[in-house]
């Protein structure tokens, strides 16, 4: 735990203000990458390769429409033959000689990201739930050696499991399908999940579950009906972390998918605008991506520490 | 935590099809309604291992037998031949590979040396519990959480020699003038460096931390006493205390940094030349670019071997510092 600290040799107030004041300049450092994209997200395809760069610019929602819709360049005069644009976007394309003529693909890659994440997720925690309350309170044979299997799955890298799940995938027709990154994802969280997990059973006394016992609940009743409430938080918790990494996940994505389960992150970085990147509509694409990781870390700080030790360091 | 022995195992082996006589006069063990736990304990542990063992274990084997082969993924009908050892020894004897593991040794001792001292120090900074600590802390935790890939991809505008923050920032403090980070044969490994510190050091800083906060006052307070300077207390108190978290944190790093794939791809995809092809990256290219799937088996055999056995020493690590 940490205590307000009464720490006798760093209390004076001139010492906090240097150590608030350097760990203050290394944040705002840090996150000038962050708002300089958003920044860069608002800006108009000229000014975001200004040279020097821009600090201050007119903002506009060009990269926005521009990562959401297609577009094909035509001759003022076929975009004066058209009539008056329907919408705002409609004129903001036309002003540089365009017009929209679909959607593109980053909405449904998104919405791929947001499916095989939550459906991932769902998966992962739902089995891990399951194998925690096992390794925590039943006595299993080679328990040890399991959950060290388990949490050595974590550590393979990706691209060589890559070749085999490959051939795999390609011989069962899983290559390219919700289906078959949804499973995988799931494989690759489970360690975590059923690590992280684990962590928060041991810390619920099993006096609960004895009491429910004593009274006739059967142990699986007393799972459902005591430990699970108690779990929440916990699976709270671990759920975020999965659903994190799904969505941050690149290399099987790269390598596995090519269309119709193609997630976000291989996409990105192929928002190809006309003559080289289109870099605000690359910027959208990577604000709109990274807006919820954000989110959901904010909500997450105090289980980070957790996280990121598979449940071994607490607080 | 003895005494709850009894309650967990009422089934213990060969008691499961007789379930009265667990309530035989004389055992200590109760009876539970229900299934017995042994049944139950299976349950809801098989499920997960048999994924485990269909995604990662199946694969894995796969990936040690093809690694004896010629076989080649884009060519499935060509008959595939036993060339036993073959694979390694001209991996082995490759000196490419040595370029390629020798851009990952760069890669991964660079970023540890810096991130620990960076972290190290942010986080004795951050223990002394200045006005805002909380919420600054959490502001630099973000980076850590993002998406490598997709941070790659960022950072490749961000180093644009003429039109990026990067350069624009850094010609600011030197007057250098523009630096093409990503072009650069001498620049780029470092340019890789960057960002990585950039997005990790907060892991470290995080577990050195933990490794601060475990730290009981009074050892401050006995040094105090016995009028230890701040240079002796970190030596002789601070640092022992938090080694372990230190090395947990290295490891792991170490071990995600060894097998370095997404965020480098997007960055500088190996280049300039192979100046950044990293091990990941080189294999991806031989599995996926040129198809050479036996050999490409043989070369991913081999780093999880060393995964694995970093693996272990960091599962040993992270027993001890449980808390």
């Amino acid at each position: 735990m940490s205590s307000a600290a009464v720490r006798v040799t760093d209390t004076s107030p001139r010492g906090k203000m240097i150590a608030g004041t350097l760990v203050i300049a290394y944040a705002l450092l840090t996150m000038i990458p962050l708002v300089w994209i958003v920044a860069t997200s608002f800006k108009s395809p000229p000014d975001s390769i200004s040279y020097p760069p821009k600090v201050l610019f007119e903002p506009t929602l060009e990269g926005y429409v521009n990562l959401f819709t297609t577009r094909s360049r035509q001759t003022p005069e076929y975009i004066d033959s058209l009539g008056p644009p329907a919408t705002w976007y409609d004129s903001l394309v036309r002003e540089r000689n365009m017009v929209i003529t679909g959607e593109s693909r980053f909405a449904g890659r998104y919405m791929n990201s947001v499916i095989i994440g939550f459906g991932s997720t769902f998966l992962a925690v739902f089995l891990g739930t399951l194998a925690a309350y096992a390794f925590s309170r039943f006595r299993i044979p080679l328990r040890d050696d399991l959950l060290f299997f388990i949490l050595s799955t974590r550590m393979m890298p990706p691209v060589a499991v890559a070749i085999p799940i490959y051939l795999m995938y390609r011989g069962l027709g899983l290559s390219d399908t919700h289906l078959g990154m949804i499973l995988l994802y799931t494989a690759v969280n489970l360690s975590l999940s059923v690590w992280l997990l684990k962590g928060f059973v041991d810390e619920i006394p099993r006096e609960y579950e004895e009491a429910a016992v004593v009274d006739g609940y059967t142990r699986f009743q007393a799972f459902i009906k005591v430990v699970l409430p108690q779990m929440r938080a916990g699976i709270a918790a671990t759920a975020i972390f999965c659903l994190i990494f799904s969505w941050n996940e690149y290399a099987f994505a790269l390598l596995l998918t090519s269309g119709t389960a193609q997630t976000a992150p291989p996409f990105i970085p192929i928002i190809i605008g006309e003559g080289g990147l289109d870099w605000p509509a690359v910027a959208a694409g990577t604000t709109l991506f990274l807006v919820p990781v954000v989110v959901f870390t904010v909500l997450l700080r105090r289980q980070l520490l957790r996280g990121i030790t598979f449940g071994a360091v607490r607080r | 935590m003895t005494d709850h022995a009894d309650i967990r195992y009422t089934a213990a082996p060969g008691e499961a099809a007789t379930p009265h006589e667990a309530t035989a006069p004389g055992r200590p063990r109760r009876a539970v309604r229900g299934l017995p736990d042994r049944w139950l304990a299976t349950l809801f542990v098989t499920p997960s291992i048999a994924l485990l063992l269909a995604i990662n274990i199946f694969p894995l084997i796969w990936t040690v037998y093809l690694s004896f082969t010629n076989f080649r993924a884009n060519q499935p009908g060509r008959p595939v031949e036993w060339i036993g050892t073959r694979n390694y020894e001209r991996l082995l004897g490759s000196e490419d590979i040595w370029g390629y593991l020798q851009a990952t040794a760069h890669f991964v001792v660079w970023t540890m040396l810096i991130q620990v001292a960076i972290g190290l120090g942010l986080a004795m900074l951050i223990n002394r519990d200045f006005k805002g600590a909380s919420f600054w802390t959490t502001i630099i935790l973000i980076p850590m959480m993002l998406s490598p890939a997709v941070v790659g991809t960022f950072w490749t505008y961000l180093y644009q020699p003429q039109t990026g923050i990067f350069s624009a920032i850094v010609d600011l403090f030197t007057g250098l003038g523009p630096i093409d980070m990503i072009g650069s044969v001498s620049l780029a490994p470092w340019a890789i460096i960057i960002v990585d510190t950039w997005m990790w050091t907060p892991y470290i800083m995080l577990l050195c931390l933990a490794g601060l906060r475990s730290i009981p006052d009074y050892l401050y307070e006995a040094a105090e006493v016995d009028r230890a300077g701040p240079f002796q207390t970190f030596w002789h108190i601070t640092l022992p205390r938090i080694l372990p978290f230190l090395m947990l944190a290295v490891l792991f790093r170490g071990i995600e940094n060894f097998k370095m794939f997404d965020m480098v791809v997007e960055l500088t995809s190996g280049g300039p030349g192979s100046t950044t092809e990293l091990a990941s990256i080189n294999l991806k290219r031989e599995a996926f670019e040129k198809w050479r799937t036996g050999y490409a088996s043989a070369f991913a055999v081999i780093l999880f071997v060393t995964v694995f056995g970093l693996g272990n020493i960091y599962v040993k690590a992270l027993n001890r510092v449980k808390s």
